[in-house]
């Protein structure tokens, strides 16, 4: 029978030893060298069963076919328009996928989207060479106007959002902020500019806090001392 | 006969060192680490957008490491920016030595660029900057096989001995062999291998063992560094 | 006008800034540690908020210069390091870089705290040569208030090495300190819109208008300025910015001296 020498949310790190017998499954970001299960990165030990897995801690936001971000423009040709995704990879967004307008041959697309311009988009396409194509057609996804966009860890995302969204529900009450949150570590908060700066500082909390339980409460209490 | 060293230390015993993770807000990842009066800063920034074109491989990240010394650095005159035939040589020898632990073939077409900079050396400096950067690349959530520890070793008159300071490195009275050497904690293999000197191969053997008695002391610092940080949470 | 410089012009008439500081706060804290490297014959190490420079001084013996034969010199280099920014190339320093080493250079030089007779050792012949090197190690903006402060106070750590024989023996360190007979400070004011601030962060700065950096003797003095940006700017402008400098310059001589 194979035993773990690590437990439940113990943080390792890459060439870590996890542990040793054939009956134990190596998961995502884990592998096997003999009998022995060693980590893969840094990241924090997740055991379901016989399955060992890590959650990475830090990396950087890597496309990946359906996710919504938060893009900013940065070029534009005959066809579309080029945009920074916050990874590696640009993304194009054709004409035809950026909206049901029609649009003439030679058209100024300035018009619709400029350079410097940020826009919350989902990823459609990506290819084994990791050329990404983006949409802005369907629900929730457009233009963004005014507010501010800051720069979070994209393995905070899910804590931002909270279950069935209810972390950035409550931000969104407690300030009356518009934010939109997006998978690739961009989030776009839009209301007074105190309220901005208060969610700004709250999701700064719950991203160094995030592994700490209760945390929806403590958020809570912040916003309430902050308003 | 070298009968003491010149700081009282062991024959087999490492300068005081040190390691920080996450010490360079803007990169990806960083670290810094310390063998006495070396230190050196390594940071990461990538998997991001390689230019020019040609230098892309459509397989896999490229990693790129640069390592350069501080005008400040030397305890003698200033060291000229803007790097040297040395520091070249450096960039290259620490680059392959960190490759075997990384898996770049999820980024094709990109790079991960380490910057190794010390603002004080004091002999083991590539060394101390492949510490720094194993914890920088891990900071930066890159997959890797296992982290890399790095330590000098080396003969100084007729004793076989462990991170070679300045003054050992300079030693006038007798044979001296200074040797860099890189391992793989967990798999023992080695990364990087140099030499410079006059040394019968037998003390080879001997000084690869005590070579990898001291890098399993620096994998546990890395590893308590690493842990720390991410410990807080962030 | 882009997202983010609209954003930032709102704020400011409202007069509020992205991070909550007021128009002419500096971020806290402002530390500066003297001597933070044994290799250097002077050093600090700055770091305002999360903008950390180093620097270092180096000193050297050389001819001096053939009009001046009895006084020695600094000369100041800068590195933008791409390990700060990732926008920072590896190369010899750019524009961005030189103009830095040279108002940095400026503020020490024109305020002359450093008696450069005081560092000839035999005239027409042999004088001591002050190498100062700045080198940023992470910029979150305001690099050359951190980078001028640095400086100034890695000179007043500076120490002379042992010089006998016309050889520099850089591992005896004398008793003998660099005389410093003023602290020049350096203050970056800059317009965004209508509003002025001072300390800008990454974000200020790639929507800035002007930025002028002023740099003051103790007795309020200018010995130098230095006007940044491409957009055309009023006299008024100037001496409102001019006066902002030298209000916020004491706080920043006091932080040195303090």
């Amino acid at each position: 029978m194979g035993k773990f020498f690590v437990k439940q949310k113990d943080i390792v790190v890459p060439g870590e030893e996890l542990a040793e017998g054939m009956d134990i499954l190596p998961s995502v970001w884990t592998y096997r060298e003999g009998d022995k299960i060693i980590a893969r990165r840094v990241g924090l030990v997740d055991i379901k069963g016989r399955t060992i897995k890590l959650i990475p801690l830090s990396g950087k936001y890597i496309p990946k076919k359906n996710d919504v971000i938060i893009c900013k423009v940065t070029d534009i040709s005959f066809n579309g328009w080029r945009v920074d995704t916050n990874s590696a990879y640009p993304a194009m967004l054709s004409i035809r996928e950026a909206t049901s307008d029609y649009i003439a041959k030679g058209t100024d697309l300035t018009q619709y989207l400029n350079i410097g311009e940020y826009i919350v988009a989902k990823v459609i396409n990506v290819t084994s060479q990791k050329l990404v194509d983006i949409s802005m057609k369907g629900p929730g996804l457009h233009k963004l106007r005014g507010g501010r966009i800051i720069r979070v860890s994209p393995h905070k995302v899910p804590r931002i959002i909270g279950k069935q969204g209810s972390m950035v529900s409550m931000l969104k009450r407690e300030t009356k902020c518009q934010i939109v949150v997006g998978q690739n570590g961009l989030v776009w908060i839009k209301g007074e500019p105190d309220k901005e700066l208060l969610v700004e500082k709250a999701i700064r909390k719950i991203e160094k806090e995030s592994h700490t339980t209760g945390l929806t409460e403590s958020i809570k209490s912040f916003l309430e001392k902050g308003l | 006969m070298y009968e003491k060293r010149l700081d009282g230390r062991d024959f087999d015993e490492v300068r005081k060192m040190e390691a920080k993770v996450g010490v360079i807000k803007r990169a990806d990842g960083s670290a810094y680490f310390k063998f006495g009066n070396t230190w050196a800063y390594a940071a990461v920034y990538g998997p991001r957008n390689l230019y020019p074109k040609f230098l892309q491989d459509p397989s896999r990240g490229i990693l790129r490491c640069n390592y350069n010394m501080m005008p400040f650095s030397s305890s003698g005159e200033r060291v000229r920016p803007g790097g040297s035939r040395r520091s070249k040589e450096i960039s290259l020898v620490t680059t392959n030595a960190l490759l075997p632990v990384l898996d770049l073939d999820e980024f094709p077409n990109s790079v991960v660029d380490v910057f190794i900079e010390l603002p004080q050396t004091e002999a083991g400096s590539r060394c101390a900057g492949i510490n720094a950067a194993a914890m920088a690349l891990a900071d930066a959530g890159l997959a890797m096989k296992d982290l890399v520890s790095a330590v000098s070793v080396g003969r100084v008159g007729d004793k076989l001995l462990v991170d070679l300071d300045y003054s050992e490195e300079a030693y006038e009275e007798g044979p001296v062999a200074d040797i860099p050497i890189a391992i793989m904690p967990s798999s023992g293999k080695i990364t990087l291998l140099q030499m410079d000197g006059l040394l019968p191969k037998e003390d080879l053997k001997t000084l690869i063992g005590m070579a990898r008695k001291a890098c399993r002391r620096i994998y546990n610092l890395q590893k308590t560094a690493l842990k720390e940080k991410y410990k807080s949470g962030e | 006008m882009d997202n983010l410089k609209e954003h930032v012009v709102t704020l400011l008439k409202l007069n509020k800034r992205l991070d909550g500081r007021k128009l002419l706060e500096y971020r806290k804290p402002i530390k500066i540690e003297r001597g933070f490297t044994k290799t250097a014959e002077g050093s600090a190490w700055v770091r305002i908020g999360e903008t950390e420079v180093m620097v270092g001084v180096k000193m050297d013996v050389g001819e001096p210069y053939p009009d001046k034969p009895d006084e020695g010199t600094i000369i100041v280099g800068a590195e933008l390091l791409p390990l700060s920014n990732p926008n920072f190339e590896a190369g010899p320093p750019g524009i961005q870089a030189i103009e830095l080493a040279r108002v940095v250079d400026r503020g020490i030089r024109e305020s002359k705290c450093i008696d450069f007779k005081k560092l000839c050792i035999k005239k027409g012949e042999k004088v001591w040569l002050i190498m100062l090197d700045v080198i940023t190690l992470n910029d979150a903006g305001n690099l050359f208030d951190a980078a001028a402060l640095g400086a100034v106070a890695a000179l007043q750590d500076t120490v002379f090495p042992k010089y006998e024989g016309d050889k520099i023996d850089y591992k005896t360190k004398t008793n003998k300190k660099l005389e410093l007979n003023d602290s020049p400070v350096s203050v970056t004011v800059c317009k965004i819109g209508d509003s002025f601030i001072v300390d800008p962060t990454i974000e200020e700065e790639k929507v800035l208008d002007t930025r002028l950096t002023v740099a003051t003797k103790s007795d309020g003095t200018l010995c130098a300025l230095q006007k940044g940006g491409s957009s055309a700017v009023t006299e008024e402008d100037i001496m409102k910015m001019i006066d902002i400098a030298l209000e916020k310059g004491k706080e920043l001589r006091g932080v040195l001296n303090g």
